[in-house]
């Protein structure tokens, strides 16, 4: 399907993270979007894990998808010039299992599959050899090369690049394929899910949310109207929108903010969340000069439309709405637990008993940020 | 010799004598001299422009224009106005002068564009509900932004922006000098800006001292003819404009013949009273790209760097190219002008057959602009042939920060296109100098009419807007994904940056 569809989405999001560092396994992400089940239609659902490999976490670990052998065998030959493979296995799944939840006996019911189909999964730890980065810095030379394979390499995908973190994604319903993956078997301090509902093709592996660029991950529910220009202005930077899919550009939005322009993350989400002018108009000098700054100059990255995203990172976990909040979002914390979601009762799902539930104000990030020294 | 002229009238007069009732009304405002009253109203057809100024006025509504249908056979090659060209070419041995922009048959691309709106999986947003922004900044900015943190937390901001100049709507008035134009429509056109919010452009006849007062809603133009240039004039505007060229007449100067040079306007352009004011093809002191630089320079010296400087060039062939010499020689702004824009004068053989349409000079520039790294760097203003606020959001979408309306403002004031604006005779008051013609629009009216022009675009661009599902103006600059092309050849949907209407994302 790739290259030749768009695929616009409806979709549920959840997202998980103990700001102590505190590992968990994936069962409690899993419970969250299973209860969201109906905001999905089976075509798509994904989750981003972070501090999953402890042990190999000064490595690239690159999640891949290949359509078949030649496009595996096509990519590793790719990889050979240009990295140091550490190790490469293939990512543990358990074809046929299916979520033993509420919806639990659908299948059999039915007589199919819950996941079928699936590319191969591989993944890959990686080093870059020090030859490779005289002129530009590891992380500039990582987004170059999943450039590279996603666009010039057919049939292979990079599904994540980041270092300790990794997607788990593909074409089902988000609790299946979290069974799929057996996530119950890693453990990570900040988890995000998706459910997708893409409303005109049938989606493909690649195309399930999280999208991920080195260690962003983006769960996305929405629409980006604004996507051609905010494609247009991502491509003189060297990012290539190869998924056909709007939520890609948040990723590399990201990247380009925080890491290329050193934003500090309150103000990339200003960016793509500006303010009014009203409100501008009315804010103190010092506030307004930054917020009328950076309408100014980034105004082509501003995203519109309706979205609701949580963006993961290695340190962090970030929510957000649109300015006008035309998707729902809420927020809870209970000790060192933040949580975020599309609906309060994911939330509660997995956590009963809250200190704290709030729905963020429309384009107000919420900002989740590991203790000092953790991880 | 004087030849007796052989030119058969291009407009027919009908007056209804049964309900005429001889006011005379039309006798006064007919400037061309066309109506002639002995016990009634005879008309002198080939006097008539159709400027319909005496239609407008008459209470009884008792005068129709016609064309001049069957003067002559028939014939697709040699059309009428073919034929009356070289007549007239024969009669007086000279080059055909003619107002306004480009009239031809060429295609009108923003015809060939629409525009996308949503439908539930993105809703679409009521203007009257939600704030829609249309606030635009014309100036330099910079790629990044930097920030530092102070040792109690707080963030400030260390990159300093150059110049911006805001527009409350991504519009502008066209260039029109005093002297083309009177000062009444200066007047209105810079009274209009202010009340809102956005820019006129004094065009290279300097700025009158009496609308030194406008100065933040002036743009202040240098010409090949400096004509009116100083340093209070440079000063007393929001942003200045090197003209460079015009997209009526690429390549061509100007001249405003001496009759029309009065007291007024002879202080203004700092010229003898009577003397004709000639602005040369180029400039004399611009020969080259680096020749550009310097007086991009000195402008900004002699306005401390507190103006953007503009550059306004017309819309040929290698524009792309000219645009990215532009901003990388230090302009802030250009301004690209296709060949429909209109002029007071210009040789009907340039207007008609010089330069390439707007809507693909634009899509070249922003798209070379942005391959080589420098969109941020300048803003892209476009004008030439903009004739409503549908044509405004196709060219926002195809990456103009703003437009021009010139000819659309001019009809605001009351002009008719009749395309007689060299001969100083303007019934409505506009394209002359005459004091009793001048008087005819009163600039609290004029203006007025503007405002109200510009405030319905505005509504009109919030409309589509929210129907494309976004809240500024922002996300559909530059955003061609929202446009779709029907009856376009491919090269052309290539060049525009457009897929063909029945394409999904």
């Amino acid at each position: 399907m790739r290259g030749n569809c768009y695929i616009p989405s409806g979709c549920s999001v959840s997202g998980i993270m103990s700001e102590s560092g505190r590992r968990q396994d994936g069962n409690a992400i899993i419970k969250s979007i299973a209860l969201m089940h109906d905001r999905a239609n089976g075509l798509g659902g994904g989750f981003a894990a972070y501090g999953i490999y402890p042990r190999r976490s000064d490595l690239y670990a690159f999640h891949m998808m290949f359509d078949d052998i030649v496009a595996k065998e096509r990519c590793e030959e790719h990889f050979k010039d240009r990295f140091d493979i550490v190790l490469d296995e293939e990512i543990p799944t358990r074809p046929g299992g299916a979520y033993e939840g509420m919806t639990a006996g659908r299948y059999d019911e039915e007589g199919v599959q819950p996941i079928t189909d699936p590319p191969i999964l591989w993944r890959y730890f990686m080093d870059i050899p020090e030859a490779k980065t005289k002129f530009v810095s590891d992380r500039e030379y990582v987004v170059e090369k999943v450039m590279e394979i996603n666009s010039t390499i057919d049939g292979a995908f990079v599904a994540s690049s980041g270092k300790n973190m990794g997607a788990f994604k593909g074409v089902g319903y988000p609790e299946d394929i979290g069974v799929f993956y057996k996530l119950g078997e890693y453990k990570a301090y900040t988890w995000t899910a998706h459910g997708r509902f893409p409303t005109n093709t049938p989606g493909w592996w690649g195309g399930a949310h999280p999208f991920c660029l080195l260690d962003w991950s983006i769960v996305h529910n929405g629409e980006i109207s604004s996507y051609g220009i905010n494609k247009r202005y991502l491509e003189p930077f060297g990012y290539r929108m190869e998924l056909r899919t709007d939520t890609e550009v948040v990723a590399y939005l990201f990247d380009l903010l925080v890491r290329r322009h050193n934003l500090p993350i309150e103000l990339a989400a200003k960016v793509l969340a500006s303010p009014f002018w009203v409100d501008i108009d009315r804010m103190p000098d010092r506030e307004r000069r930054i917020a009328t700054a950076i309408r100014q100059v980034y105004g082509s990255a501003l995203l519109n439309g309706p979205f609701s995203i949580i963006l993961g990172h290695s340190r962090g976990m970030v929510g957000f709405n649109d300015r006008i909040k035309l998707r729902p979002m809420t927020c809870a914390r209970k000790d060192d637990m933040l949580y975020m979601s599309s609906e309060e009762s994911a939330i509660r799902e997995i956590a009963p008993d809250l200190d704290e539930v709030w729905s963020p104000r429309a384009g107000t990030p919420v900002i989740g940020e590991l203790d000092e020294g953790v991880v | 010799m004087v030849m007796t002229s052989e030119l058969p009238p291009e407009f027919i007069v009908k007056i209804d004598y049964d309900r005429c009732r001889r006011c005379k009304r039309c006798v006064m405002n007919c400037s061309f001299g066309c109506m002639h009253f002995t016990d009634r109203v005879v008309p002198e057809h080939k006097l008539c422009v159709a400027c319909q100024r005496c239609v407008t006025y008459c209470p009884e509504h008792a005068i129709t224009i016609t064309k001049n249908e069957m003067a002559y056979k028939e014939n697709l090659n040699w059309s009428p106005e073919t034929r009356q060209n070289l007549l007239k070419q024969a009669e007086t041995g000279g080059i055909l002068l003619v107002g306004m922009g480009n009239p031809r048959d060429y295609p009108i691309l923003w015809d060939h564009l629409l525009i996308d709106a949503c439908q539930v999986t993105n809703p679409s947003i009521d203007p009257l509900r939600e704030p829609m922004e249309l606030r635009t900044f014309l100036g330099r900015k910079p790629d990044r932004l930097e920030f530092v943190e102070s040792e109690d937390g707080e963030i400030d901001i260390v990159t300093e922006i150059e110049p911006q100049v805001r527009l409350d709507v991504p519009v502008v008035f066209g260039a029109m000098s005093y002297g083309a134009v009177s000062l009444n429509v200066h007047r209105s056109l810079a009274m209009a800006a202010k009340r809102s919010g956005t820019l006129m452009n004094t065009g290279e006849g300097g700025l009158h001292r009496e609308l030194y007062p406008y100065s933040g809603n002036v743009i202040v133009q240098v010409a090949s003819g400096r004509f009116g240039v100083h340093s209070e004039y440079l000063n007393t505007s929001a942003m200045v404009e090197i003209k460079i060229g015009q997209g009526a007449k690429p390549g061509i100067g100007g001249h405003l013949p001496g009759e029309k040079v009065d007291e007024e306007i002879s202080k203004t352009r700092m010229i003898p009273v009577g003397s004709d004011a000639i602005s040369p093809a180029p400039h004399h002191d611009i020969y080259s790209i680096e020749d550009l630089s310097q007086l991009i320079y000195a402008i900004k010296e002699a306005t401390d760097y507190k103006k953007p400087v503009s550059v306004k060039i017309s819309a040929v062939h290698n524009v792309a190219a000219i645009a990215s010499g532009i901003v990388r020689a230090g302009a802030d702004v250009i301004t690209i002008d296709g060949f429909r824009g209109g002029t007071g004068a210009a040789p009907m053989v340039i207007r008609d057959n010089v330069g390439i349409p707007i809507e693909l000079a634009l899509a070249a520039v922003d798209e070379r602009l942005r391959n080589e790294g420098i969109r941020n760097n300048a803003s892209i203003i476009c004008a030439g042939g903009i004739r409503n606020s549908g044509d405004m959001a196709k060219a926002i979408a195809l990456g103009a920060d703003a437009v021009v309306t010139g000819t659309a403002a001019l009809v605001a004031m009351g002009c008719r296109i009749c395309q007689k604006c060299y001969t100083g005779n303007c019934a409505w008051g506009i394209a002359t100098q005459r004091p009793e013609l001048v008087r005819r629009l009163d600039p609290q009216v004029g203006s007025e009419r503007l405002s109200n022009l510009l405030a319905a675009w505005s509504l009109e661009l919030k409309e589509i807007l929210g129907s494309l599902g976004v809240n500024s103006i922002e996300s559909l600059r530059g955003s061609r994904e929202r446009l779709r092309g029907v009856g376009l050849d491919s090269m052309t949907l290539e060049l525009l940056g457009v897929k063909p209407a029945g394409v999904g994302q």
